[in-house]
């Protein structure tokens, strides 16, 4: 029981991670319809910065702050040089130039930082266990993940739905060439949008930061789940990508945690032990596979077009 | 294709000709080395050919053609290990498997279009990369080391250097003959027809799910031959060729000899590795410069290398 309602948090922490950063790749597919590879990019340099700046400055929640603009600042300098040139070209186009961004951010990384992997120390008042139910302890950091990832999510929301600047967000992502005669500055629309999706990224890297090392290539296999969050959820849709998210994060974690066992009561178990590894690192794709077939534009598809 | 002397046909055919002559250049200079990277430059181009024939012709976006790669190496590699060390059962295993894998993975991506099939077949790929790092009998991350190169009998000599690069010539050369007859055959003019406008060619009466699935299967089989050329080449199988990084290269190799061209990706595969060598060789951080080239060769170089020279060669 106490198993389970760890693993569980965990996976909805993990979920909601996912989310942080499937919302940036969203919203910059669905406003701009720019795809955008160097998203997991984004996540590495918010986890570097955040384990430079909280070395410097020697605090965490000051540090996280200064590496959470870092980068904001990065994303929009990165939208202003060289994404906007590509709008309105082909997919293939944005995947191509932003699997070369990967590439330049990698080896930029390595000459800074250099190739080994860097920590990032909790500070004290985040590594206490809280009492979340009598008998049942829960790290006290991840738990600040799930509170902060909630207002995250929460503050998207208005943002999107009750403010002026998301009134025009989703009024680009609907008839983007109406907006732009309206007098709205697409323009700068679209690199704000782009900052913002870019500092949702660095948030889940920073957050995510002291429970894996820092270290190069740590953006890439989280972007594909964000890919596969994205796909379920319909692109476009934040609404799709939150609940895919929670939905992948607690089915990974839960299938990692609990398949093997489930395993070895039916296989022998050494076949089990061989089996589980694999079977749980592909259950997120089967689910997917299965959800294609289904319905192939995702479960919440975004506003039709 | 016309059979007339401009600058794109030229440097087909001395691409072709130079690849053909190239270990005698080798044995007469001793440059094992250089024998060494168009080994490999050619298995590449082979699996960028296979690419091309779904990307260029087809318009299927694939980002997951390096799985092929991988499940043409691991076949020839567990076979071995267990043992089998027959080049007559192995290579068909490798082309089937790869067969079956791509019958599978484009039955459910073909399912869908424009971003949704290149995010698909990324996470399909990403799936079978997690699959091998799973196997930890078969070396799981670490790989697997083929102590044995697939055995022809007394057919051909697989550790032969030379023998090895021609057999891998002969399979890029077989691969591009056999691309041709199907981009113009009526079966390829529907496929290129599909990509043109589907709904025109469903309303002919053409089933467009089936003719698609169909040369993503043979895509696949080719890119599960170069596989099994490149476990032999390298000795070793390991999940890393499957990385979706590798998908990428295969990609930008297309794009930079010119998508939907015969020769483009051998073009391609040739300057893009060529490059990358040449890059790590003066500089470690080689990628600091490959990527924004990357960039820049999306934003000017449409039509990539050979669609450049074709339209140099018209005028």
């Amino acid at each position: 029981m106490l198993l389970v309602v760890e693993q569980f948090l965990n996976g909805l922490q993990f979920g909601l991670l996912l989310f942080l950063l499937a919302a940036g790749l969203t919203l910059v597919f669905g406003i701009m319809d720019f795809v955008n590879l160097a998203h997991g990019s984004l996540y590495m340099m918010g986890a570097y910065f955040a384990a430079t700046f909280v070395m410097w400055t020697g605090s965490f929640v000051f540090g996280a702050i200064l590496a959470l603009g870092a980068t904001l600042l990065l994303g929009i300098a990165l939208e202003f040089v060289a994404l906007r040139h590509f709008y309105g070209r082909d997919h293939l186009d944005h995947v191509l130039a932003t699997f070369g961004l990967i590439l330049f951010f990698n080896d930029a990384v390595r000459l800074i930082w250099g190739p080994a992997g860097l920590a990032l120390p909790l500070p004290g008042w985040l590594t206490v266990p809280i009492q979340i139910m009598p008998g049942v302890f829960y790290p006290s950091y991840r738990l600040a993940i799930i509170v902060v990832s909630l207002l995250v999510a929460a503050f998207l929301y208005v943002v999107v739905m009750r403010t002026r600047l998301g009134m025009l967000i989703r009024a680009g992502a609907s008839n983007r060439e109406m907006i732009g005669a309206l007098g709205i500055n697409i323009k700068l629309l679209y690199t704000l949008v782009f900052g913002l999706g870019a500092a949702l990224a660095g948030l889940a890297g920073l957050m995510q930061a002291p429970i894996l090392t820092v270290q190069i290539g740590m953006g890439e296999n989280i972007l594909i789940l964000a890919f596969v969050i994205i796909v379920i959820g319909g692109i476009g849709s934040i609404r799709g990508a939150f609940l895919a998210a929670i939905f992948v994060g607690l089915i990974d974690t839960l299938g990692r945690a609990f398949l093997p066992d489930l395993l070895r009561k039916i296989l022998s178990s050494a076949a089990a032990s061989t089996a589980a590894p694999a079977l749980s690192s592909m259950l997120i794709y089967m689910l997917m596979a299965i959800v294609l077939v289904v319905r192939p534009e995702g479960l919440f598809p975004a506003n039709k077009r | 294709m016309k059979d007339q002397l401009n600058a794109r046909n030229a440097v087909v055919l001395l691409v072709l000709a130079g690849l053909l002559l190239l270990p005698l250049y080798t044995s007469m200079s001793g440059n094992v080395f250089a024998l060494t990277l168009f080994t490999r430059i050619v298995i590449f181009a082979l699996a960028a050919s296979s690419l091309n024939l779904i990307m260029g012709y087809g318009g299927m976006m694939s980002f997951g053609h390096a799985a092929y790669l991988g499940i043409g190496g691991y076949a020839v590699g567990i076979l071995a290990a267990e043992g089998i060390g027959s080049g007559f059962v192995q290579w068909p295993v490798a082309l089937l498997s790869s067969a079956l894998f791509a019958l599978v993975v484009g039955a459910l991506c073909l399912r869908t279009r424009g971003v949704y099939f290149i995010m698909i077949t990324l996470a399909f790929a990403q799936m079978a990369y997690y699959v091998a790092s799973a196997l930890s009998r078969y070396g799981g991350d670490d790989g697997l080391t083929i102590y044995k190169r697939s055995d022809f009998g007394g057919l051909i000599n697989l550790s032969n250097r030379v023998q090895f690069y021609y057999l891998c010539l002969g399979c890029l050369y077989g691969g591009i003959y056999l691309i041709w007859r199907i981009v113009n055959s009526r079966f390829g003019l529907v496929v290129q027809g599909l990509r043109s406008n589907e709904a025109r060619m469903q309303a002919i009466g053409f089933p467009a799910t089936r003719y698609r699935l169909v040369c993503f299967v043979i895509a696949g089989t080719l890119c599960g031959l170069a596989g099994a050329l490149l476990a032999n080449n390298t000795d070793f199988i390991s999940p890393a060729v499957m990385y979706w990084t590798r998908s990428g290269d295969l990609m930008v190799m297309v794009i930079l000899g010119g998508m939907g061209t015969l020769f483009g990706p051998v073009v391609g595969a040739i300057v893009y590795l060529v490059l990358e060598e040449f890059l790590s060789q003066v500089t470690e951080y080689w990628a600091l410069i490959m990527g924004p080239l990357l960039l820049l060769i999306v934003l000017f170089g449409r039509g990539g290398i050979v669609g450049v020279l074709g339209r140099f060669s018209r005028g």
